[in-house]
């Protein structure tokens, strides 16, 4: 090995070994406190924070395994160009150069960036800072584009302003909690275990769960209302008409602080119950029995995630849930209110530095000529962009069409994760040149790069994230910086300098930058924004490291923001951020998913996240723990819908749209209800043959966010077959050569799966049983041929190719089991008395308990 | 009283007379030839008393006692040389003998290659305690050399003894690989391997073109112009049913004796049994068939239905520390001319190899080598001709896999969670089928 690249550097380093560090996880908009103490050789030992308000010690599978993610396996460690290492200022220079060619030779509008979620606010407020106030353009957008894009625009129309009014103490004290769309028992499973304890302390509390599917959720819930797909408009339209139809509307609080409930109420009316109840499949007394709960709870609050937020009516749903609250007045109180909760752990911190193409900065919009000219005041910008940028979608279509002449994608996987991914693919590769920061040396996205840029991770970064209560914490290093691995905050202000801003750029550490993001806030807060931490703007570096867990706003002393309570939610007594201070109840109309079904593409794919494994796996495949619960990419298919398609359970199946294809393992389960398909989102290229579910999913977006439909995708599934199917287990990451395989790590071991189209032979196939990396099986065996006296050849060849995927060692005997009946392969590699891979091969998928062969290696 | 004479008093006719006197007690008025010397042997012992772990005596299974306490005259050392079926008579040097019913039972005859030399003084052929004896004697000598032609199981079980007794071996087989009916490539490599390891030479591909000596053998050649000096040349290279009586009597002969299910010959008054019939086609050379046929004749005689089917037979070779287990028709091409279903288990470096054949679903043959403790189970599936297709390759590691559910498909999804409920979990099965944990068991 080589010197290890985190020897520590200097004083500047993170503390000690056996020292502990209180920071917060990157996972989900949860935010949840976790104690790290690192162990001096690299790794760090994780607990959860007691003293977090967001988790009050918890952590979820995923929280639990960070300290399986920080190795340095795989890490980007410098500056590469066209794959060649490079120093920190010729990257520097080169990606200054090409922005600034681009934008002199086309314009602002030549350029993007497409950032993150995952970025700390002090990365996202510099992006959007060099972006729109000095490049001149708002093409800055975010993978949040693809999360809650139509949450920002639900609460803009209603609120106006993106404003979370709640707590997660409100799922505590309400008793009654719908959850919509969400998940949250696997994609927020902290707040579900507080929302479980809750229940469990307070018997007659109850919890409704609207989702077609029957997810790990379910189990707490009262009523499931497994409605069908893309309907929830017509379920909460059917509500607000019940719930005027019952005179629960509070008149007061509506004729004080709301405006438009007339014309809510009569889109409402115009769907009656029959209408709601046929178009979201449910029956009228599943409906009535949902209204008489919401209507007969005050405390009520209604939690919505991706079912909602990923819809090409997604912002329309925001605002049907939102209308029912503000028509019962059942908003910014305890245990009352909608309630969204991000994907992303700094989802929240994007939106408040204004880190969208739609928005400006501190919740200020780009429309807004005071808006502009304030923030531009404050930047002392020299250009600034009067009209919102290219969304997500648009920004690619942009790079594929030839607009886009240099992009910067920081800190994401979009061909991976956004729909049309292999169109997505494609536009990058279109682009004149590709800039990627990201931790690591080999993503889907990073392969498309003409610049890789070294960011340093969590445990190495530092600054803050605002989770989906708005409140913000730190997330502290406790890790060197590996190799020449900067923040990416550092490496945007050095580019921004480069470009000829030294003076906007220059900041000495994050806490700088954050006090500047913080003093913008005031701004905001004075031309009546929600979000103001200008209460934060004056901390020195001492008080910035330390800072606790705070919620905002947090305007300068003595001053109180509009709307805010004094119990730290918003909007119980109005104060709305419209200009007239009265929220809107837009007139929401239900119309169904934008592509429809048909005889060549029957059923709907619906795509979300597991329990254990985040985005696109780049740190979480690296924990074994993550990677045995889901090792593989699969589809939940209807029993039906497989007997209909031909699908055995646990066989492979094509699932296939006009965009593309993915191929997965078949799960047969009524989780999924008839007419969909379900499928995780988090496979890519490295993981997976063709895992990639984004590829299949078209990009139909909501008119108004832009966030793409990523549950609706019209599809159609037909049997994968193959002539033999495998699974092995090596100590080496495992080089496929197959038509399908998917690995993951095990601990000590990789494991994969296999599936291909020619069995192995001893005399060379040519391209058969050829895949995207390794070498061909028949390459492979003809090379070994004749490796064991007295073998025969067939049995030579599968040695062979076992040994080309496990990278056995070549002097490692060979246990095998050889069964003429179709295939039947099971090959051991036994070396120094340690079994170094173990193989299986079958003509159907390979019948072996794989928990059990896991354990047994 | 009827007058039954049985000829040959070995392993076949022993078993039937123990039947036949307990079945029928008096009805017969017995008379036994038998042309070696002396009573019935177990003689497929013999290979222990050849390296000297039994005697003689622990292998006699009926003795002149036994005989004479059941009533049976026995004419041993008396070799039959005739049968007049017209007449009922039987004749041998004391003169005619005469009978209502005949039992033939005359074993089988070594096969003796036809080289020049194969009548010299030193060449024997391994059968019975004469030959065994004749090879312990050429062992007494010190530094004595013997070359074993043939490398089957007797063969190898010979050239084992006379190793174990101090002699300078070699064994010259005519095929590529030894034990080539019972083993593959793979599996016999390990048993030369395991042979050469305890100092027997091995020479595959070896032609005997001559066996060399005036007064007495010195060597053996081969057509390659190799030869290998000797003072015991063994001849182990398969035997023929001893059909000659038989077939000069005008009996139905085919390689042996023909007979029907109730193992009566052509001639209705005539049985035969053992090594030297046939039956459907199929001449036998182990014990479990014999014993089988031995109790099918002795009801034919005692006038009660019975009839013989097929005997699977399995066979272990007695070579001590070296386990090699066979059952059933392990034959790679089928009777049928098809090929049958294979699966195979090696496990070079513990030096472990499994073959099991089958057909249709159904296990017919079973070769082990190295670790043979479940070939009995093998053995009672073939018998049983139970269905193992469910069982898939697993079948191959024994009892200790087959014996635990069968494999739950649904557990074996990768995209099953792994603490999601199943129907049956196989966590123990899948060790236990598992090339890792069969690594593993050694380490």
């Amino acid at each position: 090995m080589n010197a290890h690249p985190r020897a520590p550097k200097g004083a500047a380093d993170p503390p000690g070994a056996g020292q502990t560090v209180r920071t917060a996880c990157p996972y989900c908009g949860v935010g949840c406190g976790v104690r790290a103490t690192p162990d001096g050789r690299g790794g760090v030992s994780i607990a959860g924070d007691t003293q977090h308000p967001a988790n009050f010690g918890r952590l979820c599978s995923k929280g639990s395994a960070l300290g399986e993610t920080v190795d340095l396996e795989g890490r980007l460690l410098a500056p590469q160009i066209h794959g060649r290492t490079a120093s920190w200022a010729e990257a520097i220079e080169l990606v200054a150069e090409r922005f600034r060619s681009a934008v002199g030779a086309h314009g602002p509008d030549s350029v993007a960036f497409y950032v993150s979620g995952q970025l700390l606010t002090e990365d996202y407020y510099v992006a959007n800072k060099l972006m729109k106030g000095f490049i001149g353009s708002a093409n800055i957008d975010t993978n949040s584009r693809l999360c809650m894009a139509s949450s920002v625009v639900g609460h803009k129309r209603a609120f106006g302003a993106d404003t979370v009014p709640g707590t997660y103490e409100d799922l505590e004290c309400a008793d009654l909690v719908v959850l919509v769309g969400s998940n949250l028992a696997w994609c927020h499973p902290v707040l579900y275990q507080r929302l479980a304890a809750a229940k469990a302390a307070r018997p007659g509390m109850r919890v409704v769960v609207v989702d077609p599917r029957r997810t790990a959720t379910a189990e707490i819930a009262d009523q499931l209302l497994r409605l069908a797909p893309g309907t929830d408009v017509a379920l909460f339209n059917g509500l607000l008409a019940e719930i005027e139809a019952r005179g629960a509307i509070d008149r007061a609080f509506v004729g004080q602080h709301v405006t438009g409930l007339d014309e809510a109420l009569a889109a409402a009316r115009s769907t009656g119950i029959d209408d709601v109840a046929r178009i979201t499949g449910l029956t009228r007394a599943e409906i009535a029995a949902f209204c008489d709960a919401w209507i007969g709870t005050r405390r009520v609050v209604t939690v919505y995630s991706q079912g909602v937020n990923q819809s090409s009516a997604g912002t329309d749903k925001v605002n049907a849930i939102i209308n029912a609250h503000l028509a019962t007045g059942r908003i910014g109180r305890a245990g009352m209110g909608p309630f969204s909760v991000t994907g992303q752990p700094n989802a929240m911190g994007g939106r408040e530095v204004g880190g969208l193409a739609t928005m400006l900065a501190a919740h200020l919009d780009i429309q807004n000529p005071a808006h502009r000219a304030a923030v531009q005041a404050f930047w002392q910008a020299p250009a600034m962009p009067t009209e919102p940028g290219l969304k997500a979608v648009d920004l690619f279509r942009a790079c594929a069409d030839g607009r886009i002449k240099a992009l910067w994608i920081m800190s994401t996987n979009p061909a991976v994760s956004l729909p049309q991914a292999d169109d997505v693919a494609a536009a990058i590769r279109a682009c004149p040149f590709v800039v990627v920061s990201d931790i690591m040396a080999d993503t889907d996205t990073m392969r498309l790069a003409d610049v890789a840029l070294p960011a340093t991770a969590w445990g190495e970064k530092s600054g803050t994230v605002t989770n989906s209560e708005r409140r913000i914490s730190r997330q502290r290093p406790f890790l060197p910086a590996p190799g020449q691995a900067r923040p990416d905050w550092r490496i945007v202000a050095d580019v921004g300098a480069a470009m000829g801003w030294a003076d906007a750029f220059d900041w000495a550490n994050e806490a700088a930058v954050f006090r500047e993001h913080a003093a913008l806030s005031g701004v905001a807060g004075r031309l009546g924004m929600d979000f103001d931490i200008e209460a934060l703007a004056e901390l020195d570096d001492a008080a910035y490291d330390a800072l606790a867990p705070v919620q905002w706003p947090l305007p300068r002393a003595g001053t109180r923001r509009a709307g805010a309570t004094a119990d730290g939610r918003f909007f119980a007594d109005g104060g709305f951020l419209h200009p007239d201070g009265r929220a809107r109840m837009p007139a929401t109309v239900y119309r169904p998913p934008a592509s429809t079904v048909s005889a060549d593409w029957p059923l709907r794919l619906n795509t979300g996240r597991v329990r254990d494994h985040w985005h696109t796996m780049t740190r979480t495949a690296k924990s074994a723990r993550l990677s045995a619960h889901m090792a593989e990419p699969y589809a939940e298919i209807h029993p039906r819908d497989a007997a209909a398609a031909g699908i055995e359970p646990a066989s492979l199946v094509t699932v296939e749209s006009p965009y593309g294809r993915a191929v997965l393992r078949a799960l047969v389960t009524d989780r999924t209800p008839q007419g969909t398909v379900f499928a995780p989102m988090h496979w890519t290229a490295l993981t997976a043959a063709c895992g990639r579910v984004d590829a299949v999913v078209g990009a139909e977006v909501d008119p108004l966010s832009g966030q793409p439909e990523s549950k609706a995708q019209p599809v159609r599934l037909t049997p994968f077959r193959a002539a033999w199917y495998g699974f092995a287990l090596s100590r080496a990451c495992p080089r496929p050569s197959a038509a399908y395989w998917a690995r993951a790590r095990g601990d000590g071991l990789w494991r994969i799966e296999l599936a291909c189209d020619a069995v192995p032979s001893a005399t060379p196939l040519g391209d058969a049983a050829s895949g995207t990396a390794g070498r061909g099986a028949g390459e492979a065996a003809g090379e070994a041929a004749g490796e064991a006296a007295g073998e025969s050849d067939h049995t030579a060849a599968w040695i062979a190719y076992a040994r080309a995927l496990t990278g056995a060692a070549a002097g490692a005997e060979v246990v095998s089991v050889i069964d003429s009946r179709g295939i039947g392969v099971r090959l051991a590699f036994v070396a120094e008395g340690r079994v170094e891979a173990a193989f299986y091969a079958a003509a159907e998928p390979v019948a072996l308990a794989r928990a059990g062969a896991v354990a047994a290696f | 009283m009827q007058k039954l004479v049985v000829i040959g008093a070995g392993m076949a006719s022993g078993r039937l007379l123990e039947h036949l006197v307990e079945r029928a007690p008096g009805r017969f008025d017995i008379t036994l030839f038998g042309a070696e010397p002396r009573g019935n042997y177990n003689r497929i012992m013999l290979s222990p008393v050849l390296a000297g772990e039994k005697s003689y005596d622990e292998i006699v299974t009926h003795d002149a006692a036994w005989y004479a306490a059941k009533g049976v005259t026995c004419r041993f050392g008396e070799t039959v040389r005739g049968i007049d079926r017209e007449r009922r008579v039987v004749t041998s040097a004391a003169g005619e003998t005469p009978y209502d019913r005949l039992v033939i039972a005359t074993g089988s005859s070594p096969f003796v290659i036809p080289v020049p030399g194969r009548d010299l003084p030193g060449v024997v052929t391994y059968r019975d305690l004469d030959d065994t004896e004749a090879m312990i004697a050429a062992a007494r000598r010190p530094g004595g050399r013997a070359v074993v032609i043939g490398g089957g199981l007797l063969g190898l079980e010979a050239a084992a003894g006379l190793r174990h007794r101090g002699m300078d071996v070699t064994v010259l087989h005519l095929m590529p690989h030894l034990m080539e009916r019972q083993l593959d490539p793979a599996a016999s490599a390990l048993l030369q391997r395991a042979l050469e390891g305890r100092g027997i030479r091995v020479h595959c591909r070896a032609n005997t073109r001559a066996i060399l000596g005036r007064d007495r053998v010195t060597g053996v050649e081969l057509d390659d112009g190799t030869i290998y000096a000797a003072d015991l040349v063994c001849m182990a290279v398969g035997i023929r049913p001893a059909t000659a009586l038989a077939s000069d009597a005008g009996l139905a002969c085919g390689r042996g004796i023909q007979v029907d299910d109730r193992m009566v010959t052509s001639d209705p008054a005539v049985l035969a049994l053992g090594e030297c019939a046939e039956h459907d086609g199929v001449c036998y050379g182990l014990v479990a068939p014999l014993y089988d046929m031995a109790e099918v004749a002795a009801a034919t005689l005692a006038g009660e239905a019975a009839a013989y089917t097929r005997t699977e037979t399995a066979t272990k070779l007695k070579v001590t520390g070296v386990d090699l287990y066979s059952a059933g028709d392990f034959a790679p091409i089928g009777a049928d001319g098809t090929a049958r279903d294979e699966i195979v288990f090696r496990d070079p470096a513990r030096g472990l190899y499994r073959r099991l054949v089958l057909k249709d679903g159904r296990l017919t043959g079973a070769v082990m080598y190295g670790d043979t403790a479940d070939g009995p189970w093998f053995f009672g599936l073939i018998r049983e001709g139970a269905p193992v297709a469910a069982l898939g390759e697993a079948l191959i590691f024994g009892p200790s896999v087959a014996g635990g559910d069968p494999l739950d498909p649904t557990a074996a999804v990768a995209a099953w969670p792994a603490d999601a409920p199943v129907r049956r979990r196989c966590n123990g099965l899948s060790r236990a089928c598992d090339p890792i944990a069969v690594a593993q068991a050694a380490a």
